[in-house]
């Protein structure tokens, strides 16, 4: 039999699945005027303590749940129930990012009354960056022992991000870390992007990190009124 | 690093395609992949390898079309295309009118572009 060789045009996105399903949870969040925000960083940076912080301040006026991205174990998940509020874990068995489906998996269980669902990704600066989770804002840390050369290192984190919360500066006193650089560069390559100056140890910062998620939540709200 | 999982994608569209078209086998496949895409090339193309075995696209090559970061500026319009945006020199602001309303109009995507296919 006569075999045709012939070209195919496509042009179909390889994401296209993920931005579809992450399309369904931004409606179902802005439909309930709930506030997503995706949590990114390299592991360790202190986004579990940052949330940690970012409830215990919180949680007195507004309904907040939190979504825990790991490789494994619900340890992350724990400690934000020890301070009373809802938690679960997605672990992802050796990924290295959360995917779309995966909140889609567990999306039944998040109450629809909530006003803020944090969800922290995966530590790792790289992939996260990569797919779309529905989020209504995307925060990048930069924890202070990692240096102030990531943002040119690492652009995508911070080009997607609306956010960026430098955190443990504590620590500024005892490390090499030019602050005013990092913020250039990082503005260099997002001008749009927030800056906000953190510690969850001596606590600096929050109160400015959360009047702006609420004032975030009321801009929203009125929005999507 | 989850370029496995985006091959596993590309194949859920592949066959969805060649099914469609009512090929017997894929010969080519040909993938845009934008440089701020985080797709490492290499790992993509073992990944392939590894993946297409037992598939339509058994004996297909692959074929990766890099594409350049390129930025639009909101107030004039000039386009910008970044040789390196880890460049020291590298920033988000409008060589011609300084508008630091830059929008990026490419690089970011990975699409499958086009199949050969034999019918
Ligand atoms: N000095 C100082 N240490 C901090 C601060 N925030 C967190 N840490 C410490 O940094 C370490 C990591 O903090 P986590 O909050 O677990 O970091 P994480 O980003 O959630 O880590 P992964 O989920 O594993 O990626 C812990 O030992 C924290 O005690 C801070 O503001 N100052
Ligand atoms: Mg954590
Ligand atoms: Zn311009």
């Amino acid at each position: 039999m006569e075999q045709k060789k012939k070209e195919l045009l496509v042009l179909e996105d390889i994401l296209g699945s993920n931005k579809k399903i992450a399309g369904q949870i931004r409606k179902k969040l802005d439909e309930h005027g709930i506030l997503a925000v995706n949590l990114l960083s390299a592991p360790g940076s202190g986004k579990t303590s940052l949330l940690e912080k970012i409830g215990l301040e919180l949680k007195d006026n507004y309904r907040l749940g939190v979504i825990e991205g790991d490789i494994e174990t619900e340890r992350d998940a724990d400690r934000i129930r020890k301070i009373g509020l809802p938690a679960w874990q997605i672990t992802t068995h050796g990924a290295c990012h959360l995917e779309a489906r995966m909140l889609a998996k567990i999306f039944d269980q998040i109450p629809a009354d909530l006003n803020f669902l944090f969800i922290e990704n995966v530590g790792n600066l790289v992939c996260p960056a990569s797919f779309d989770l529905g989020e209504g804002l995307r925060f990048v840390l930069l924890s202070v022992p990692e240096g102030d050369d990531k943002p040119k290192k690492y652009p995508e984190a911070f080009i997607t991000s609306q956010v960026l919360v430098l955190t443990k500066c504590d620590l500024l006193p005892y490390l090499p870390f030019d602050t005013d650089r990092v913020i250039k560069e990082a503005l260099e390559i997002n001008p749009h992007l927030k800056v906000f100056k953190t510690s969850a140890t001596t606590g600096e910062g929050l109160d400015e990190l959360c009047a702006f998620l609420e004032e975030e939540l009321k801009l929203r709200l009125s929005q999507h009124a | 690093m989850h370029e496995l999982s985006l091959v596993a994608d590309l194949f859920t569209i592949i066959e969805q395609q060649a099914n469609q078209a009512g090929a017997k086998k894929v010969t080519k496949v040909v993938v845009s992949v934008g440089e701020l895409s985080g797709v490492v090339p290499e790992l993509f193309r073992s990944a392939f390898q590894s993946y297409k075995k037992g598939t339509i696209a058994d004996k297909a090559r692959l074929q990766l079309k890099m594409v350049k970061i390129k930025f639009k500026c909101r107030s004039c319009d000039q386009e910008i295309t970044a040789r390196n945006i880890m460049d020291e020199s590298f920033s988000y602001v409008c060589p011609a009118c300084g508008s630091k309303e830059m929008e990026l109009i490419a690089g970011r995507d990975l699409y499958l572009e086009k199949l050969e296919i034999e019918t």
